[in-house]
């Protein structure tokens, strides 16, 4: 986890920033979770979304501590900048919510997706989808005469842009991880 | 200590053990085991309600009338569906609660068992947390976090869900730990935000201390840290319907309730204030009216210990985080350290234009002669009650707001009303509740006769426990501000706002074994609820009041603090489109 080490309910050196400025312009935030690994609580985190009518864009949730019984959700949300605040506070305030961190906002992030796509093509849609998966770096994980599973792993934006470019060429199907988020440095 | 013990006995010894002295239940399949461990023992009371939302009002009545945690025992499926509505009302008011709901056994979940329900599921959203403990050697450890998590911080309910099998089970009894939980909420306020405050306050003209039940909540150092600030400073105050007796009502600066039904005064120094100072309240719809048009001029300071509370809804100019009582008395500290300055000549000012506002006298009204207005029956109450050991509870509706202006509360804890989701049927249980808390007080429930007819049945519980709590039912046979609104919005037409089939009331109260009393001419009304006061058992008053009258001031739904309507000439067309969509 970062350095940054907030205590819920802090009003100051904290992922709340209680003095913001508000506009009324949707923003994309990526806000990383910990949360105690016990049973129901992504159903807490998803259920405060649902409830109070918060967009999810992408959601992904692993145990990351297994002696501390830690598990770190990923979050992609939009929203005025007031609706990010209350987002953070509302999460903030979850009994096994330990801390809260908005990556957008906490410096400078990476952010990663694995996607796997497959295209079924013969002839010459078969060569260019291949010869596209390279460009990308998209590895071949199946294939059969008439289709490859490709998978590639990227910024969700990457994945968007190889994901249209296959689908003239016979795509299919595809299944995405959603988002995983650090902060960089140290 | 650690001791082996079944998980039955185990929720009986950590009850002991975090001080409870009463639990609000009702017995099924999935709790015997556990009505088998409090029929062995002597010091834990357990009160036999006759429906499970009775239990949940009335350990929120005993809750908010000693500050302790309510404690509420029930059975499985459909004694935790029952138990709903009170833990949403405990969360809207954040009411310490603490809720055990029976389950069957951990081999039969999730096969749709008997009086199988997907408790924590379905209570997940209306509770603070909770817990399904399949471990009987968890179970000390989770009911101990489980009363820590609902006292720390801002209070609420938690449930723990406890399967028959580990009820049954042996394991290891731990005591309630001294080491921490992780669940710690802040207290303090930060320093710097306080002194801002205290900035602000010493260049303000026209400051108000707008309060909520936050100040009531962080117990009575915060309520006496309040009044000795109001008192030094001068600063008027007004209060929300969940913090009315943090500071007295007959006190100097009180100016009375604010919001939809609150006082002119109140209001309108709400609207006209250059210095806001929220103190635990949370900026209700019911306070804040139309929401670009609230207090315009001023400066905002929000002080709650719930980051999700500030900017919500109004933004905050000084946002503190930190318990009531903690701020305060740095609040307190910092003012004086920095010479106990105010803008003496201008609040003078200030307090000479809010006399003017007084003199509307928003609250007068005249009595009839040969009917009861119900707020004279109010008026009659406060003054034959005042000087009483007296706690109040209401049901939801046109009796409740009338309560709270013509009642007035001099303490905290004596004022058990459900504000945030406004429940019909709160008021009666709740008084069982504070009245089992405080069995030598008076305990009033002010109550409408519909709302009063959805807990009915816990006469029985009333009765049985010789509960002696006075139910003063202002009957005007009409849901009376469903009939208001109707009258208002929706063109007079009254649609399924009166009852047909009203009880006779004292002979309700006959049935069940209490004494019944109907007063419908004001000349006896006196003697009637002296009558009342004075017999030692639960007594069904039945009020008969008239029946079309409206519960002013109102400010419309969609309109600001200064559009307030004083009485009936006002009301013509007033709620307009935009608002009529409010509720």
């Amino acid at each position: 986890m970062s350095a940054l080490h907030i205590k819920k309910g802090a009003s100051k050196h904290s992922a709340y920033n209680l003095r913001p400025t508000f506009s009324d312009v949707d923003e994309r935030h990526t806000l990383a979770v910990l949360v105690e690994n016990e049973p129901g609580v992504l159903a807490r985190v998803i259920g405060l979304f649902a409830g109070r009518g918060y967009n999810i864009e992408s959601l992904t949730v692993a145990e990351v501590d297994h002696t501390g019984h830690l598990s770190r959700i990923t979050i992609v949300t939009t929203g005025t900048p007031q609706v990010i605040e209350q987002i953070k506070a509302q999460l903030g305030r979850i009994v096994p919510v330990h801390e809260v961190h908005d990556l957008t906002v906490e410096g400078a992030s990476v952010e990663r997706e694995l996607a796997m796509l497959k295209v079924v093509g013969e002839g010459d849609k078969r060569v260019e989808a291949l010869r596209l998966a390279d460009i990308f770096r998209a590895s071949v994980v199946d294939s059969t005469l008439g289709s490859f599973v490709f998978e590639i792993t990227g910024a969700p934006d990457k994945i968007d842009a190889f994901a249209d470019l296959m689908r003239p060429l016979g795509l299919v199907e595809v299944a995405r991880t959603g988002v995983a988020a650090l902060l960089r440095g140290d | 200590m650690t001791r082996e013990m079944t998980g039955a006995k185990m929720l009986v010894q950590a009850l002991r053990d975090q001080g409870v002295d009463t639990v609000f239940g009702y017995p099924g399949g999935a709790v015997l085991p556990i009505y088998d461990e409090i029929f062995q023992q002597n010091e834990i009371r357990h009160i036999l309600v006759r429906h499970e939302q009775g239990a949940v009002h009335a350990a929120e009545g005993y809750a908010r009338s000693t500050g302790k945690p309510g404690v509420v025992l029930v059975t499985s499926g459909p004694g935790a569906t029952n138990a709903v509505t009170g833990l949403t009302d405990a969360l809207m008011d954040s009411i310490p609660i603490v809720v055990f709901t029976g389950q069957v056994p951990t081999f039969m979940i999730g096969s749709d068992a008997f009086q199988e329900a997907d408790t924590v599921g379905i209570t997940r959203p209306c509770t603070k947390h909770n817990w399904l403990v399949k471990d009987t050697d968890k179970l000390s450890t989770t009911i101990h976090e489980a009363f820590h998590v609902a006292t720390s911080g801002r209070p609420g309910p938690v449930l723990v869900d406890i399967p028959k099998d580990v009820q049954f089970a042996t394991g290891t009894y731990l005591k309630p730990s001294t080491t921490a939980s992780h669940y710690q909420p802040q207290v303090k306020g930060d320093i710097e935000e306080i002194t801002e405050l205290v900035a602000a306050m010493e260049k303000a003209k026209r400051p108000i201390f707008y309060t909520g039940g936050g100040v009531i909540n962080s117990g009575p150092a915060a309520s006496q840290l309040l009044r000795e600030l109001v008192d030094a400073t001068g600063f008027p105050i007004t209060s929300t319907l969940m913090g009315l007796g943090a500071y007295p009502a007959s006190g100097k600066n009180w100016l009375g309730m604010l919001g939809m039904h609150g006082l002119y005064e109140a209001n309108l120094a709400m609207h006209d204030c250059d210095l806001l100072i929220n103190i635990g309240a949370r900026f209700d719809d019911r306070i804040t009216g139309r929401i670009d048009a609230f207090s315009p001029k001023s400066t905002r300071a929000h002080i709650d210990i719930d980051p999700s509370s500030i900017n919500k809804v109004i933004k905050a100019d000084i946002p503190i985080v930190g318990d009531v009582a903690h701020v305060l008395e740095d609040l307190l500290k910092v003012w004086k350290s920095r010479g106990r300055k105010t803008q003496a000549e201008a609040i003078a000012k200030w307090h000479m234009k809010i006399d003017t506002w007084r003199k509307v006298d928003c609250l007068a009204f005249t009595a009839n002669e040969n009917s009861i207005k119900p707020q004279h029956a109010l008026a009659r109450l406060e003054a034959l009650t005042k000087g009483h050991d007296r706690y109040i509870c209401t049901e939801v509706g046109q009796h409740q707001m009338w309560a709270a202006q013509y009642l007035n509360f001099e303490d905290p804890n004596r004022w058990m009303t459900s504000g945030g989701l406004g429940t019909m049927g709160y008021g009666f249980p709740a008084s069982i509740g504070v009245q089992m808390a405080h069995p030598e007080s008076l305990v009033i429930n002010v109550a409408g006769e519909a709302s009063w007819l959805m807990n009915m049945q816990e006469m029985g519980t009333a009765v049985q426990y010789r509960l002696p709590v006075k139910q003063f039912i202002l009957n005007n046979e009409r849901l009376g501000m469903v009939r208001q609104w109707q009258e208002l919005l929706h063109g007079e037409r009254y649609s399924h706002s009166w009852s047909e089939a009203l009880p006779d009331f004292v002979k309700l109260a006959e049935a069940f074994g209490a004494k019944g009393i109907i007063c419908k001419d004001p000349a006896d009304l006196d003697d009637a609820i002296m009558e009342m006061i004075n017999h030692d058992g639960p007594v069904i008053f039945d009020c008969l009041v008239e029946k079309h009258e409206n519960c002013f001031p109102m400010i419309p739904s969609g309109k600001a603090h200064n559009e307030m309507l004083l009485g009936e000439a006002e009301t013509q067309g007033v709620i307009q489109a935009g608002g009529a969509v409010l509720v």
